[in-house]
């Protein structure tokens, strides 16, 4: 029998879909059981009383939970966030219901040990309940008590060989695509960049400073498996200045139905025949293929690394041989002003250990928006603020054609005075010989 | 800037601030009138010695006097 009778939540897992609700009631009904005998180290019934207090909301059309507070393990100011419930008498499970952050692995990748792990220290510390992955990717823990936050601290980063994720106004655990590891669409090391930018930004990443939160995102390829283009501040997009290497066999068996297209991904209906002019050169978004007498051409020039045709035939299709990322600047979710997208700020990087060409750019870009920015003001939204040019400044790049959505998108440039040669200074008796008042 | 004089100027500035008890980095560091690099050192420092203390919501990091302030009674408390 329930603790609480939770009607509203019931009727969430009449749908389709997995239900959270489901979810938690399992948790609920195994803590209760416990068959492994746990010595749970928080109220057995945290399960039940996270529902109870749901149903509650549901019902009244309000919150119960407080907005923050200052737990955490000693030393960082991020990865721990505070969460009470103001009704802590009716559900005293989850008085304290503190969300901790774990900086998930490298490219997600896990081993069965370190999960199964992972959920016993979650068992015996916490509720049970995980969110596998937060939207900016880390593990993330949901429902503590005060006295636990050190200890689950000391075991994650002793014997899990694991660390706190960010949150609040510091660097958020940076994440990454599965890259070279099992990528061949990878164009450069996406998880030795995310490490050792990680390792190198400990304090930005456990000691907020900035004006607002920060996120970095490493895609292997504009594919964009990390979504870094949509989310992160700095996204790092692999990419390749030379030719897309084309097998012209291959390309020519996929027209004659021995290769599937999208290695078969799109197999569980029957849609006819490939027809590589209408699913790929018509589709691709420059115009800059072309398909006759069995031989496929690519303007590479024109190619904007779109990945379509490479996705549709990648048997046939390859990224180029040299390769990098490119750096976009921005992006974020839609709290003021919509959401936005990056803008590209480095064209084409060489990707190099120790990478300290990206960052130099990261540094002059930190150091330009902790001085200017306000406070929960993201990067994206000082660009827009202060402007282009002025980023282009700070970092001290050239301004790239590239770096232009499309002629007119931007047209305010201002020169200054030591730009132009000759200067402002101009003579005024001059001037009107040519130009009435 | 002195560690020992920032530390100063912090306690002082803050317990004027009438009605607040939480700041942004950026309020701390005008009152040291430093960089926010210098100042992040200075008051980092602080957060070890716990003169200060984070807050935060989740999404954003605050801080205030170690010990001032409604929340931090409460949270004390329990
Ligand atoms: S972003 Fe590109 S390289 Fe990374 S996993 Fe996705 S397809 Fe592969
Ligand atoms: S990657 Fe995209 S832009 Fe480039 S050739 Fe293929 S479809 Fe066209």
């Amino acid at each position: 029998m329930a603790k609480h009778k939770t009607p509203l939540l019931d009727q969430l897992e009449t749908g389709p879909w997995p239900s959270f609700v489901s979810d938690i009631k399992r948790e609920a009904e195994s803590r209760a059981k416990n068959e492994r005998n746990i010595e749970y180290q928080i109220p057995q019934d945290v399960c039940e009383d996270l529902l109870g207090v749901l149903e509650l909301s549901f019902k009244q059309g309000r919150t119960h939970w407080k907005h923050g507070g200052i737990v955490g393990v000693f030393g960082y100011g991020g990865g721990v966030i505070g969460r009470y419930c103001d009704q802590p008498e009716q559900f005293p499970g989850v008085a304290h219901f503190h969300t901790m952050r774990v900086n998930q692995p490298g490219g997600k990748f896990y081993t069965t040990k370190f999960l199964k792990d992972l959920c016993d220290l979650w068992e015996f510390r916490g509720s049970g309940i995980t969110n596998m992955h937060g939207s900016t990717g880390d593990i993330v823990f949901l429902g503590t008590t005060t006295p636990q936050l050190e200890e689950i601290f000391y075991e994650l980063t002793h014997n899990l060989n694991q660390d706190l994720g960010g949150s609040g106004s510091n660097l958020r655990t940076p994440s990454d695509c599965i890259g070279q590891a099992r990528c061949e669409y990878a164009c450069y090391d996406t998880q030795a960049l995310c490490y050792n930018l990680t390792q190198d930004y400990q304090d930005e990443l456990h000691r907020p400073a900035f004006p607002y939160k920060f996120k970095f995102k490493f895609d292997g390829c504009p594919n964009c498996c990390v979504a870094s283009i949509a989310r992160a501040d700095m996204s790092y997009i692999g990419t390749w200045r030379d030719d897309i290497r084309i097998d012209q066999k291959a390309v020519n068996a996929y027209v004659g139905g021995e290769l599937a297209p999208n290695a078969g991904a799109h197999s569980g209906r029957d849609w006819g025949p490939f027809d590589i002019q209408k699913e790929v050169i018509n589709l691709c978004p420059t115009n800059c293929m072309r398909y006759e007498d069995g031989k496929l051409d690519i303007n590479n020039r024109e190619c904007t690394r779109c990945m379509h045709c490479i996705n549709v035939m990648p048997r046939a299709l390859r990224i180029g041989n040299d390769r990098g990322l490119s750096i976009l600047v921005g992006a974020k979710a839609p709290i003021l002003n919509g959401a936005q997208m990056s803008t590209m700020l480095v064209p084409f990087i060489k990707v190099e250990e120790p990478y300290d060409e990206i960052k130099e750019v990261i540094e002059a870009i930190w150091d330009w928006w902790m001085e200017e920015g306000k406070n929960r003001e993201r990067l994206g939204e000082l660009m827009k603020r202060q402007g282009l040019q002025k980023l282009l400044e700070v970092t001290g790049l050239k301004p790239d054609a590239r770096m232009v959505q499309e002629p007119r998108a931007n047209p305010y440039i201002f020169w200054k005075e030591e730009e132009v040669e000759g200067g402002f200074e101009r003579d005024i008796n001059e001037f009107r010989k040519y130009h009435q008042r | 800037m002195e560690y020992e004089e920032a530390k100063e100027k912090i306690v002082e500035g803050l317990k004027k601030k009438k009605g607040k008890t939480k700041f942004y980095f950026n309020d701390l560091a005008k009152i040291l009138d430093e960089k926010p690099r210098a100042a992040k050192k200075l008051i980092t420092k602080m957060i070890e010695e716990q003169v200060l203390e984070y807050w935060s919501s989740g999404s954003t990091s605050l801080y205030g006097l170690k010990g001032y302030g409604k929340q931090a009674q409460a949270e004390e408390k329990e």
